[in-house]
């Protein structure tokens, strides 16, 4: 979908990117770009800087270099100069994280309706109309538990809205976690291996989910995953990561038939495209038959 | 003993017992039992003249000692069992009164309204009890201002004591220096200590759990100094006396008025008895403790409530879904301080007289006890609180120097049997509506 030569307006345009902690380079001059209504999955073998790259984009660590460019209606933000709670207000990308971080302690559609905490502020003005209860705060509010079920629906878990969501099993709590990001509203959906810890029924359920999210709304997803039945089945583009670098970038065709790529991180399957001595290292070699 | 352990085999399903076990164990303990009661039992002072000590030496007690504990704890540990151990869960007392109280919430509430509105007119009422409703009203109001910082933001303050000293010196300084009464002066307390608890948030925003609470302590310290030692302004150690009593609706209670004013009794054309004041701030206590339980009940249904817990729960969720953790610990921290600098208000004209005396630690202490132990969050588990921890030391008064010691060993005791709180049940802020209850969730 993504020819090289094509001319199109990316929707997220990182140029030049580069995280250094201390000595540690963790991201070495990454540019890469996400469009409109695509899926953009990011791979790469642990510790090579796709949670970082992550949180570059959400504003929870600010690069060292680089230029992380949104295009939003024609503007265009540059995440580095944003305060990291306004991304998702101004530039319209929410996250998920890897280790699951919901609100525990409140129930399913609360987690829902603080995701939409300032359209319901701004309503509320300084909760002076919200004391009252003034009709314009409960129509915003009505709105707002309207998007959640929505949201809820999708992901499923309308039966469970008022249960704490603590108490939802793992995989709930993942759907959970991007039914909550959906209702920011946002324009890029940044998931941090959203299919970790559910089983391949569970994964399949989320690739669908996925689609369907993109088809409904046009949101773009860039996609930290593992699994690489999910990657391979939805991505509409790969990027490769290797210790901060980009080794790879293209279709998931193309990324399969890699040999950088192979070695790098599918090399279990090739083993005859390993270096003999790192093969007899791994266990895999002919040593080993 | 190899016979009873193949006795306790045969009857595994029955409850085995294991002799050794139980044997090595009742030694152990005649044996710690033994070095503590060497020092402690078996030696002795006395006084041999001349300002001298002596030391006798008592090892039978010692024996004595050690043979009681090894026999107390053998039959501790043979005492008859239930088939079954309860579970402290489900079935425990106080598991089910929280789940009774969070059913009928509502009209607990109401029925605590009315003892506590009734309660000035009931036949065994006297002064004392008015007063000490009074003093448990106080630390509900407190209690429930402390809960919006410390159980719905999860922000753990220990220098609350603070906000409740500033708002009652705002109030004895605009009445001794600019004539303000008790109703002029109320919004002028809670505005001071709001503005005082967004200077504390400004430094801590960075701070959470242990660090905050030794910052906040901090602060509370600061506040009680300056105002020990800012003698000028605040009369230092001597306080601030003559703080003008609340008047109702411009009555003053007073046996005669000053030119031209009607007292409260004249008016109503009453018999004058100083219990008619007493009763009035009882009710003006009940009345702010009221409103201060509705604002912050409404608040928590309000994005801005929803944020504190959502805080409370994740700092780091709650950026990535836009909300700014700046506004949402200052406006806790604001909110909580205006509540306490109410009461504070409330806490010098009922008083008369304030000194930093009245704002030490130990008032952070016992404030912070009764939002923990009532359970974080729940306002019905902080009037039960204040309840217990006002009344516990009255009830005590006749075990004299051992009061401070029940006192401790019932919070312990509490602590150990509800670690999250008496009525530890969170309600949830909204529901999505037509959907029933889940009544056997997983």
């Amino acid at each position: 979908m993504t020819g090289p030569g094509e001319a199109r307006q990316p929707l997220l345009a990182v140029e030049h990117l580069t995280m250094r902690f201390g000595g540690l380079l963790a991201v070495h001059d990454l540019s890469f770009a996400a469009y409109p209504r695509e899926v953009t999955a990011i791979i790469g073998p642990n510790g090579a800087g796709k949670t970082t790259v992550f949180n570059c984009l959400t504003g929870f660590y600010r690069p060292t270099t680089g230029r992380l460019a949104m295009h939003i209606n024609g503007e265009i933000l540059l995440l580095e100069r944003i305060d990291g709670f306004k991304i998702a207000r101004q530039a319209g990308v929410a996250r998920t994280f890897q280790n699951i971080r919901l609100f525990a302690g409140m129930t399913v559609i609360e987690n829902l309706i603080v995701a939409q905490h300032n359209m319901l502020m701004a309503a509320s003005v300084f909760s002076i109309a919200g004391l009252l209860g003034l009709p314009r705060f409960r129509a915003a509010e009505r709105a707002a538990v309207e998007l959640a079920r929505h949201w809820l629906d999708k992901v499923g878990l309308t039966e469970c809205a008022d249960w704490p969501a603590g108490a939802l099993p793992y995989g709930a709590q993942r759907r959970l976690e991007i039914a909550r990001a959906l209702c920011t509203g946002p324009a890029l959906l940044c998931l941090d291996e959203p299919a970790a810890g559910l089983n391949p029924r569970e994964s399949a359920e989320l690739s669908e989910l996925l689609l369907a999210v993109r088809a409904e709304r046009g949101i773009a997803i860039l996609l930290i995953e593992h699994d690489m039945s999910v990657v391979m089945g939805i991505s509409d583009h790969v990027i490769v990561l290797d210790y901060g670098r980009r080794i790879a970038d293209g279709t998931p065709a193309e990324i399969r038939a890699d040999p950088n790529v192979v070695r790098a991180y599918l090399g279990e399957d090739e083993h005859q495209a390993l270096p003999e001595a790192t093969a007899a290292r791994c266990g895999i070699g002919p040593t080993r038959c | 003993m190899t016979a009873a352990s193949g006795v306790a085999v045969d009857k595994a399903a029955h409850t085995p017992v294991d002799w050794t076990a139980i044997f090595k164990d009742a030694v152990l303990a005649a044996l710690v039992a033994t070095l503590l009661a060497l020092p402690l039992i078996g030696l002795q002072t006395y006084d041999i003249g001349g300002g001298a000590l002596g030391i006798r030496t008592h090892f039978d007690w010692v024996v004595m000692t050690a043979a009681a504990v090894f026999a107390g704890r053998l039959a501790w540990q043979l005492r008859p069992r239930p088939a079954r151990r309860r579970q402290s869960g489900n079935g425990s007392l106080f598991a089910r009164l929280t789940a009774w109280t969070s059913r009928q919430t509502l009209a607990i509430a109401l029925a605590a309204i009315a003892f506590a509105v009734a309660l000035p007119f009931l036949p065994f009422s006297s002064r004392y009890l008015i007063d000490l409703g009074t003093t448990v009203l106080i630390y509900v109001m407190l209690g429930w201002g402390l809960n919006v910082v410390v159980g719905l933001a999860g922000l753990l303050d220990l220098g609350y004591v603070a906000f409740y000293a500033v708002g009652a010196y705002t109030f004895a300084l605009l009445a001794r220096d600019l004539g303000f009464s008790f109703w002029e002066g109320l919004p002028f307390s809670g505005l001071v200590a709001a503005g005082f608890g967004v200077v504390l948030g400004f430094p801590v925003l960075r701070l959470r759990g242990d660090y905050l609470a030794i910052v906040t302590l901090g602060f509370g310290e600061i506040i009680r100094i300056i105002l020990l030692n800012w003698s000028p302004v605040t009369g230092g150690p001597n306080g601030i006396s003559d703080i003008p009593r609340p008047s109702f609706f411009g009555l003053p209670f007073a046996r005669s008025a000053p030119d031209g004013m009607t007292t409260f009794a004249q008016f109503f054309g009453l018999e004058f008895s100083p219990d008619q004041r007493v009763v009035f701030i009882y009710f003006v206590i009940l009345a702010l403790a009221l409103v201060t339980n509705l604002f912050t009940l409404r608040l928590r249904k309000l994005p801005i409530g929803r944020a504190w817990e959502a805080l409370r729960e994740d700092e780091v969720a709650c950026r990535a879904l836009g909300i700014n953790p700046t506004n949402v610990k200052l406006s806790a921290f604001g909110i909580g301080a205006m509540l306490g600098g109410f009461a504070g208000c409330f806490f010098a004209t009922r008083q008369g007289f304030i000194s930093p005396e009245s704002f030490t630690f130990i008032e952070s202490a016992t404030i912070l006890a009764i939002v923990v132990l009532g359970g974080m969050g729940s306002q019905l588990g902080v009037v039960l609180a204040a309840l217990l921890l006002v009344t516990l030391p009255e009830f005590g008064r006749a075990f004299a120097e051992f009061r401070m010691l029940l006192f401790g060993a019932a919070m312990v005791a509490i602590m150990v049997w509800r670690p999250r709180g008496l009525l530890a049940q969170r309600a949830p802020s909204l529901r999505l509506a037509p959907l029933p209850r889940p009544d056997a969730p997983r």
